[in-house]
């Protein structure tokens, strides 16, 4: 579909081969007990070629822990689903790795190397909601913001950023509506200009803040379809999510958030009931959703 | 505020850049209401005549000119602050920072008060005009800081922190005045102009800031324009991006430091804030293209500032910095109106246009309907009786939207008093807009379980918005149920289409 599209870095080829397993790193991590919860899930070392390891990241605000001792490493190439209540934190998870919020303690790497000099191997798409989209701006004109981390400074944006942009837009279907000043589009139309913004990126690891959140059938298929995409071309993509019916359908891996890591893995394997109960607490009415989801997950495999 | 001919003469040496403005000048002048007055000027006046003397033809000729040389200093002048502040202005507005602007501008009289103090008791004249506005700028900005510690240290709000700033430095501001009047009398005279500003009084070295710091500004906007936009859109994204978040700000507030501290003798501290705000604010209602909008704003705010010295020059009573806003008060409250860019003007006509469009719909399928059983080869005549009779209008409203219709080409009258038929063109625009009604229809009740009963009403609501590609996409869905209905839907036995039915 996009045969010009800019190969994967070169050190992607090693980042893609399993991860070692070997305890690169002691199991000596002050014993917390909180952190063997996750453990069980993720391994206590940190594999250096994880495109995402966050290190015992805790976040306050004002004083009041929002997330704690998260330690997590994401497996390369996978869609990764981000699931917990209103509160736990999957937010500020995703602007804690960014550095957009200040971290109380704990690390975040990318590739093995601190998250500071790889962050053009990152990409974000933060919810519809924290922008003015009556902006005098046109759809091109915030795909093209995609690339500004590459222009750099005071210069003007060249051709072929122009041409990476295009082809970020044709993937999300809105070529058509490239010239339209943001404010005319629909809801579902900007999380996709959105989601163009950050393929422009090019990244090798993507964060999404609640993409599917109230969007139409079309922009569904049409996010569904550009994730797949990235996992074939070997990208990794953590995604907020606040529907657990379609937790199963979309997503390989799930990290099970309340403030700290509840379980992460592959979805088949922790997308239980039993951790969906630690995750969410004694809410039945959601529990009884995602019986349902399960359910329906069990019969789409 | 004194009159534009009680300023000194300075040097004629300079000055060529006038003749450019002289166009706006033309453009913004009052009309020469009167051809009465004084030759010999305002400031023979009695101090007791209250009366206001219009300007002389003659008078209003040398300013539009730019003939005098104080007036074109001072046009130029207030015409380059007014496109300055437009175009960083709106960086100001779009960083959704407007009042941090009124903040900083009012922060900066007890720094000003300050300088003059430091300054006589230095033995200096106190009265130098850089060191002042450096004294209005550290306390402009210690303004500034202390609103965003008050936000970020405190619970309180960023609203309660402005008013709460704003105030306490301009009083003490004013008590700094206050101090100095008590201290040295006459000496301190010039301090309050700095409150309301006064521009007729500027001189070429003024003007000649004014300069430096326009193109400053314009050189930045410019070299910064896409870290700006980035800034004021989407600041988590640029952080995310790795651009420096917090300098980008710090460099946008320090032009705007420049510029407000630039702008506090012609306008005055107490308006400068209106300067910043409103040319970019009248300039987003006519475009939605930033660099477009800059540049609209940043003319805006020099026609506002050249008209309001204009009036100023020729009305010696009135304060240049208060007919500036007021002008430019006047564009915005034209963009508001009648901008195309959300524009109130723009916003209604795009619903009457809508409504009107939706009306001419629902007739065409009115006619089409009363037809239809009929299995009518050629148009019928449909008496407006019955068409009253198959939709809620009043007998007005129908004759209206006749009237309209048969302007545009699509009915015609028959031969029978108070009956119509569609014209061959009105006739396939009628197949078209009907088998829309009941494409939608039919998806409602077949993909999205409405009820029958309610599916008309529903179809009425969306059908006037589908557009082709929607339309597309319905027979395509609508074609895998039901391969009859991507040829005309006939649940009443329905007459074959006319032969011009292409796409909408």
């Amino acid at each position: 579909m996009i045969p010009d599209h800019p190969p994967a870095p070169p050190d992607f080829a090693a980042a893609a081969a399993p991860p070692p397993r070997a305890p690169l790193m002691p199991a000596q991590r002050g014993g917390a007990p909180l952190a063997a919860l996750s453990a069980a899930a993720t391994g206590d070392e940190h594999p250096a070629s994880a495109p995402l390891s966050i290190h015992d990241m805790t976040v306050a605000y004002h004083r009041k822990p929002v997330l704690w001792d998260i330690d997590y490493d994401a497996p390369a190439e996978k869609l990764i689903g981000i699931v917990g209540p209103n509160g736990a934190g999957k937010s500020t998870l995703l602007k804690a790795v960014l550095n957009l919020v200040p971290k109380a303690s704990g690390r975040v790497t990318i590739f093995g190397q601190p998250f500071a000099r790889q962050r053009r191997r990152v990409g974000y798409v933060p919810q519809r909601e924290s922008v003015d989209w009556n902006f005098p701006v046109s759809v091109f004109d915030v795909v093209l913001m995609g690339r500004y981390g590459r222009v750099g400074w005071c210069r003007p944006v060249s051709r072929s950023h122009r041409a990476v942009a295009l082809d970020a837009l044709q993937r999300v279907g809105l070529t058509d509506l490239r010239n339209r000043q943001i404010s005319q589009l629909s809801g579902g139309q900007q999380q996709r200009v959105f989601l163009a913004r950050a393929l422009a990126q090019d990244a090798s690891v993507y964060l999404m803040d609640e993409p599917f959140a109230s969007v139409d059938a079309a922009t569904e298929k049409a996010i569904v379809a550009v994730l797949h995409e990235l996992r074939a071309r070997g990208r990794t993509v953590l995604v907020v999510h606040h529907d657990l019916q379609t937790v199963p359908e979309y997503f390989d891996h799930v990290l099970l958030l309340n403030t700290r890591v509840v379980a992460s893995g592959p979805t088949r394997d922790v997308f239980t009931i039993e951790n969906l109960r630690r995750t969410y607490g004694g809410r039945l009415t959601l529990l009884e959703e995602a019986a349902h989801a399960m359910a329906r997950g069990a019969q789409a495999r | 505020m004194s009159a534009p001919h009680s300023v000194r003469h300075h040097s004629r040496a300079a000055a060529p850049f006038w003749l450019p403005l002289a166009l706006l000048g033309l453009a913004c002048a009052p009309p020469a209401w009167s051809d009465g007055g004084s030759p010999s000027g305002p400031a023979l006046r009695s101090i007791t005549d209250n009366s206001l003397r219009l300007p002389t033809l003659r008078q209003i000729a040398r300013v539009i000119t730019l003939s005098d040389y104080n007036t074109r200093v001072v046009i130029i002048g207030v015409s380059l602050l007014g496109a300055t502040s437009g175009m960083i202005g709106s960086f100001l507005l779009l960083r959704k920072r407007a009042l941090i602007g009124d903040a900083l501008s009012h922060a900066t009289l007890p720094g000003i008060g300050l300088a003059f103090l430091v300054a006589t008791a230095l033995g200096g004249s106190g009265k130098s005009l850089p060191l002042l506005l450096l004294g209005g700028t550290v306390t402009g900005v210690l303004g500034v800081v202390t609103i965003l510690a008050i936000v970020h240290l405190t619970r309180v709000k960023e609203d309660a922190a402005l008013g709460i700033v704003l105030s306490v430095f301009f009083a003490a501001g004013v008590s700094i005045l206050g101090v100095i009047q008590n201290l040295s009398s006459g000496h301190a005279a010039g301090l309050s102009s700095f409150i309301y500003g006064k521009t007729a009084s500027m001189m070429f070295s003024d003007a000649l800031l004014i300069a430096v710091a326009a193109g400053l500004v314009a050189l930045t906007c410019v070299l910064l324009l896409k870290e700006f936009t980035l800034l004021c859109f989407d600041t988590s994204f640029a952080a995310a991006q790795g651009w420096p978040v917090v300098a980008l700000d710090m460099v946008l507030m320090a032009t705007i430091v420049i510029v407000t501290v630039i702008g506090l003798q012609a306008v005055g501290l107490i308006l400068m804030v209106a300067l910043l705000v409103i040319p970019a604010a009248a300039a987003r209602f006519w475009t939605h293209h930033l660099p477009s909008m800059l540049l609209a704003a940043a003319g805006i705010g020099a026609v506002s500032g050249c008209a309001g010295a204009a009036v100023s020059a020729l009305t010696p009573r009135m304060p240049a910095g208060a007919i500036i806003v007021i002008v430019a008060g006047l564009f915005f409250t034209a963009s508001m109106l009648f901008g195309p860019a959300g524009g109130m003007m723009a916003r209604w006509s795009a619903h009457r246009r809508l409504s009107r469009r939706v009306g001419r719909q629902h007739l065409l399928r009115a006619f089409f309907e009363l037809a239809e059983p009929h299995h009518a080869a050629a148009p019928r005549a449909i008496a407006l009786e019955a068409l009253l009779a198959v939709r809620s209008w009043s007998a007005g409203e129908l004759r209206r939207l006749i009237r309209r219709a048969a302007r545009d080409g699509v009915v015609q009258p028959a031969a029978t008093r108070d009956a119509w038929l569609l014209t061959p063109e009105g006739a396939a625009a009628a197949w078209r807009v009907t088998r829309n009604h009941r494409l939608w229809e039919l998806y409602l009740i077949t993909h999205a379980d409405v009820a029958p009963s309610h599916v008309d009403r529903d179809a009425d609501a969306v059908e006037h918005v589908l557009d082709p590609a929607m339309i597309a996409e319905l027979e395509a869905l609508l074609a895998r149920d039901a391969p009859l209905l991507v040829q005309p839907p006939s649940p009443h036995g329905l007459s074959p289409a006319p032969a011009a039915h292409g796409a909408a």
